[in-house]
């Protein structure tokens, strides 16, 4: 299916293509272009596909399947992106999937090799899911250039796993499973260390997040939403405006009911 | 009433009332907090180990080596498509062929109808052999070079290199990336101007990915260019000077392509052109053994069943009407003889501009309907070799130098196959931009066969 | 400001500080977002053959920008 995007009611995953089959949890992969997310997409769903080394090659989203443990995850392939805060369509989808369709993970696919520039994605991730897992890909081109990077410290650091990858040999693969399974099934509870933003800025994020959750409950990130409407993003508040009625609509009937 | 998420907007606005200064905060902060964790995880052993990319960008991105590189790696590709492709297609052909002279032992055997006998093997069977014989081997070889290149990541550089002459024209530099795509499929490269992200850019882009030719044209100009141009000289040169003659056929598609975006931009695409950034990222290793899987399991399968799947109803259709008489002639060459004078004009004959016209469902079919349509006006009943379709065009049907030359601009200047268009009719959603697409290139096509016709009777030269 | 130049005029080969982005709207959140973040220094690479784009390193990664973009880039030597 290919990346039809529109920007009419994003709230469930159903506008977003995919057909859940119950209790099959969704795994997105993200990650800045260039880092070997599509070979990590084919190793882990065995989908074979083409993926090319320059910018913007996956212009269609890509979904596959495997089976982990005699479990079927479902991984959708988000376009590589390198923040989720302009406002090209990649990134737009990319982000709308992540807070929208709520995946059960969203691992973060991250060049070991460029480890700064890419962990600006994961610390944008994380302040919309907790649910994160950084894969620090291309680990093996890593120790090629000689860069070593201390795994534990960086996931005691961020807060959330962090699992070592070379998805052209299948290294780190089953790692990266068995550690999207512990998260699902609650056996690791990944808390993540969030950016903290000046006095200021925090000042207002606290302010405004007081008078988000009394609209749109705990489904959604408060403290992102505040930073996004502290960016003035106008596109995800228009999208915010479609969850907010219908999130309406819920709550109305959740009293009838009662 | 405003709604209450626009309430909050309000309420965000009064507090932080500066909206850059607050951008500029969020993105510093998260960039300062990246560099704290890498400076405190990682380690770097070795600072000065050779970096290996900026060392190769440096030739490859040269001003003096920049460009004779490019040139010469898209003719050494063609060079070594053209070379290696002959003696395969000629087995292929020899060997396909063969199975047409058992089949129709088969036939004459079972005492089946002639009609049938007609409309099965010469009609569906020998489109699918041409179709085999003349696309598989030349894509099994351009394929997994292409998608080498793809892998190594080279492209990117390429757009790097170009993107001064696409600026120039109105332009965004990634069009040379879903340019590269089009040599593929123009369904495909349609598909990868997703990438650009201005609808301006983009509708550029669109409306002449069709200049580069795609897997489907790719033949015919081999063909034609081995047959006639390299034919023409010694043989020891002749892929060469056929590999030229294709080389030279893209870089003309290029300018082209530099001229009608240049041109759009100018009139019914006004605009300035958008930011621009790019990514180099480092040449990595690719798997050879993965990308010749790839590229002959996910491309040449994929684009041949495509190809073969047309051909076969259209053999047939064409077999049909090549048979069908109205009058003493048949439906084929009466369309033929009626679009005779218009394709004079452009240094063609009827049959040729016919087998464009019914090759609009996929290119591949055009040489094998043209063969075919040859065929049956005449008295040969084999064609197995390239010394076959030479004597057939040349001695049967009067073509020269001049003829393969528009055939070949016709065949890189004309609209888009079905699918093509079917996929921009989806992007765009407009008929108005899929006309567009049929018109400009077809127009161009028309304009240039007819000029270089002109010329070269004018001068004598035929 | 002494030394202050925009990032299109500074040599290749040569590193430069960046002080300020002179954009609005979407380039201004394109060129942050590409990590031309005040405080971040930025290596000047190759040129492209014609001149323009020229290619830098940005925190790490190497990308081409057009001299209309980085020229709204104010740096320090």
């Amino acid at each position: 299916m290919g990346l039809t995007y529109q920007s009419t009611g994003i709230t469930s995953r159903e506008n977003f293509n995919i057909t859940c089959i119950s209790n099959e949890p969704v795994i997105a992969l993200a990650g800045n272009p260039n880092t070997g997310k599509s070979t990590l997409f084919n190793a882990l769903t065995g989908l074979r596909q083409h993926t090319g080394n320059w910018p913007g090659k996956t212009v269609l989203q890509s979904k596959g399947t495997y089976i982990y443990n005699t479990r079927k995850y479902l991984v959708v392939d988000l376009p590589g992106t390198y923040s989720l805060l302009a406002n090209s369509v990649e990134e737009e989808v990319a982000r709308d999937f992540i807070c929208f369709a709520k995946p059960e993970v969203t691992i973060v696919v991250v060049d070991s090799t460029c480890m700064e520039r890419n962990l600006n994605m994961v610390l944008q991730v994380m302040e919309i899911t907790s649910n994160v897992i950084v894969c620090l890909n291309l680990i093996d081109e890593a120790r090629r250039k000689k860069i070593q990077i201390d795994t534990e410290k960086l996931s005691r650091t961020l807060g959330i796993p962090v699992i070592p990858t070379a998805a052209r040999n299948k290294e780190g693969i089953e790692e990266l499973m068995n550690t999207t399974n512990k998260l699902i099934s609650g056996q690791i509870k990944p808390r993540p260390n969030l950016v903290k933003y000046d006095k200021k800025l925090e000042d207002a994020i606290l302010h405004l997040e007081s008078k988000i959750k009394p609209l749109l409950g705990d489904e959604l990130s408060t403290r992102w939403i505040a930073l996004r409407l502290l960016d003035r993003d106008t596109k995800l508040i228009s999208a915010l405006e479609d969850f907010y009625d219908k999130h309406k609509i819920l709550e109305m009937s959740k009293e009838v009911m009662a | 009433m405003s709604s209450p998420i626009r309430q909050l907007l309000d309420e965000a606005a009064k507090s932080c009332p500066n909206q850059n200064e607050v951008r500029d905060n969020i993105v510093k902060s998260i960039y300062s907090s990246a560099e704290n964790i890498t400076s405190n995880t990682q380690y770097v052993e070795d600072k000065k180990s050779t970096d290996w990319s900026r060392k190769i960008d440096n030739i490859l991105t040269s001003p003096i080596w920049g460009f004779p590189i490019m040139l010469a790696l898209l003719t050494t590709v063609f060079w070594i498509t053209i070379a290696g492709a002959n003696v395969p297609s000629s087995m292929l052909a020899t060997g396909l062929f063969w199975i047409e002279d058992r089949l129709t032992e088969v036939f004459m055997a079972l005492n089946a109808p002639g009609w049938l006998r007609g409309f099965l093997v010469t009609g569906v069977y020998r489109s699918l052999a041409w179709v085999v014989s003349v696309m598989l081997p030349p894509m099994a070889i351009f394929f997994p070079i292409f998608t080498l290149l793809e892998d190594l990541g080279y492209l990117p550089r390429v757009a790097f290199n170009m993107d001064r002459f696409f600026k120039k024209a109105g332009a965004h530099g990634k069009q040379a990336l879903t340019m590269s795509m089009g040599f593929g499929c123009n369904a495909a490269g349609i598909i990868s101007c997703r990438i650009i992200e201005s609808p301006r850019e983009r509708l550029i882009a669109i409306l002449t990915n069709n200049f580069v030719p795609c897997n489907g044209r790719f033949p015919i100009l081999i063909a034609l260019a081995t047959i006639f141009i390299g034919g023409s000289v010694a043989a020891s040169i002749s892929s060469i000077i056929a590999t030229l003659t294709v080389a030279g056929l893209v870089v003309f598609g290029i300018t082209i392509t530099l001229f009608i975006s240049w041109l759009l931009s100018k009139t019914l695409l006004k605009g300035v052109p958008s930011s621009f950034t790019l990514e180099l990222p480092p040449y990595r290793k690719p798997k050879i053994g993965e990308v010749i899987v790839r590229s002959i399991l996910d491309r040449t399968i994929f684009v041949l069943t495509r190809a073969m799947i047309i051909a076969a109803p259209a053999g047939g259709i064409v077999w049909i009407m090549a048979n069908t008489m109205v009058g003493d002639t048949s439906l084929l060459a009466a369309f033929a003889s009626w679009l005779n004078p218009f394709a004079q004009l452009m240094g063609m004959d009827g049959f040729i501009l016919t087998a464009f016209i019914l090759g609009l469902p996929a290119n591949e079919i055009v040489f094998p309907i043209l063969i075919m349509s040859y065929i049956s006006g005449s008295g040969m009943l084999e064609l197995s070799s390239l010394e076959a379709l030479r004597h057939l065009l040349v001695d049967e049907n009067g073509w020269t130098w001049l003829t393969a030359l528009c055939t070949m601009v016709f065949a890189l200047c004309h609209w888009p196959c079905g699918t093509t268009l079917y996929t921009i009719q989806k992007e765009q959603h407009s008929w108005y931009w899929t006309f567009l697409a049929i018109a400009i290139p077809t127009a161009v096509g028309i304009v240039t066969c007819m000029i270089i016709n002109l010329l070269a009777k004018g001068f004598g030269l035929v | 400001m002494k030394g202050s130049i925009t990032l299109d005029t500074v040599p290749s080969n040569t590193f430069a500080l960046i002080t300020s982005i002179n954009a609005d709207g979407p380039t201004r959140r394109r060129l942050l977002d590409l990590g031309l973040v005040p405080g971040t220094r930025v290596e000047v690479l190759q040129r492209s053959p014609m001149g323009d784009p020229v290619a830098y390193n940005i925190r790490g990664a190497v990308i081409a920008l057009r001299k209309e973009e980085s020229s709204q880039v104010q740096t320090s030597r």
